[in-house]
């Protein structure tokens, strides 16, 4: 005989998550021998948490499977970079191919997971990462909305609340589109979510409640549930 | 017939203006320095250029842009924090600015190359770059309707080729030229080594020489 009891962790006798603690969390969640595009900026500091014995297989979209970590001093090469253009390095077992065969390898549905960064995601998992829509903006969208509609999951990394305070989790995004309906999972500095169909169910919490963050965010939130015997 | 050019000038010579000109390289790994320098040298203006980026310091397609002969662009990303030769010309108006998803800029290269007059995918739909274009509906998913991206001329780099046109890259530098060699009329490469034929392991040859015109070999 089971019971149903709530499935969620609390961290309340801490702050929020550092940016290092974020990729550690995110990184952790990562199956193992899994194929994975980070996306650039913050979601490229996940890779400094996979161990090797983790066989996680890291593709970077301009045209290499087993990208290595960054390249430093004597061991960088012009011709080596990932999609952020920084230099890298290759592990054995690598492989290099061009754009198309690269961008196949994500719109066929091949890589099992990316990481992207956003400026909003909707309850319903929509991302909003590409364009802030300003006029002046100059808009540059690169591998994003193929990512975000090819990778069998997707992991959104980001702060939940803007510089003035405004949730990032948002009813219906405002601002331009990437893809909808694409993300599986956001890994913020306050909580981590996962959206499954139409609800966003809070897996853990750090420096704040499960109650106070409800308040502050305009979503309806769930706490998962799980059988114990 | 692949013509071994003795310098990039000969190499970039008779390209018109107003021509497509697809330019190689992902920021500045695999970018045709070179050529892009000979082509400023011979003029050509009025051309629409597709290339990753919108150049990226002072150098390359950035001195190309700067040189005001280009007047539109397609790229996928443009906005980079060394890309001010663009970012100018951009907020000026005196460049056009088409965006296009990474993965659809090489599909639609790949389309010209291959005979394929357009494709549906599911990248963009429901967002601003998917804005009247054509969509269907495949097995219940929405799909976008794509069209090819054929040019005049492309310009690449790779590392090696012999003088029949075959070519090997290396490493990432590799990125778009072997999709840009396959849907320009004319492909014109600059390589660091030119080898006999048969030097050249024919398993390993990535761009076979049918698609390459013009090739030259530049000091590295």
């Amino acid at each position: 005989m089971s019971v149903v009891s709530p499935s969620i962790v609390e961290h309340t006798d801490r702050g929020p998550l550092g940016r290092d603690e974020m990729a550690r969390v995110l990184a952790g969640d990562i199956p193992p021998g899994a194929y994975v595009n980070l996306g650039i900026g913050q979601p490229t500091t996940v890779a400094d948490h996979l161990p090797p014995e983790s066989g996680v297989i890291l593709h970077t979209e301009n045209g290499m499977l087993g990208m290595g970590p960054a390249a430093t001093g004597g061991a960088i090469d012009p011709d080596l970079i990932n999609a952020g253009k920084f230099p890298v390095t290759e592990l054995p077992g690598a492989s290099y191919f061009h754009h198309a065969d690269s961008f196949a390898m994500m719109r066929g549905g091949h890589l099992d997971l990316c990481v992207l960064g956003a400026y909003q995601v909707s309850a319903s998992g929509d991302l909003a990462n590409w364009h802030t829509g300003e006029p002046d903006a100059i808009p540059a969208v690169g591998g994003a909305m193929d990512l975000a509609v090819g990778a069998k999951q997707v992991f959104v990394m980001m702060s939940l609340f803007t510089r003035t305070g405004e949730p990032k989790l948002v009813k219906e995004c405002t601002y331009p589109l990437t893809a909808l309906r694409c993300v599986d999972r956001i890994y913020t500095d306050v909580a981590t979510f996962e959206i499954t169909g139409n609800q966003v169910v809070v897996r853990e919490t750090w420096g704040i409640s499960f109650s106070e963050l409800c308040s502050r965010v305009d979503v309806p939130l769930e706490v998962g549930e799980r059988h114990v015997h | 017939m692949t013509l071994l050019c003795t310098s990039a000038d000969e190499a970039v010579s008779g390209i018109a203006d107003g021509s497509t000109v697809l330019v190689g390289g992902f920021g500045t790994a695999g970018m045709p320095f070179d050529l892009i320098d000979a082509l400023i040298r011979q003029g050509a203006r009025n051309l629409t250029v597709v290339s990753n980026n919108a150049g990226n310091a002072d150098t390359g397609l950035a001195a190309l842009l700067a040189a005001g002969q280009v007047s539109k662009i397609v790229c996928s990303f443009p906005r980079q924090t060394d890309s001010w030769v663009f970012d100018e010309l951009y907020r000026g108006g005196k460049i056009e600015l088409e965006v296009a998803p990474q993965g659809n800029l090489a599909e639609r290269m790949r389309a010209a190359g291959a005979g394929i007059g357009g494709f549906y995918t599911r990248t963009g739909v429901g967002t601003l770059l998917a804005e009247g274009k054509e969509t269907r509906e495949i097995d219940g998913r929405t799909y976008v309707l794509e069209l090819p991206i054929a040019a005049d001329v492309a310009l690449i780099s790779a590392h090696t080729a012999d003088t029949l046109g075959n070519l090997v890259y290396r490493k990432t530098a590799r990125n778009f030229a072997p999709v840009m060699a396959t849907a320009a009329a004319t492909t014109v490469v600059q390589v660091r080594h030119v080898v006999e034929p048969g030097a050249l392991d024919p398993e390993a040859v990535v761009t076979p020489g049918i698609y390459v015109d013009r090739i030259v070999r530049v000091p590295s």
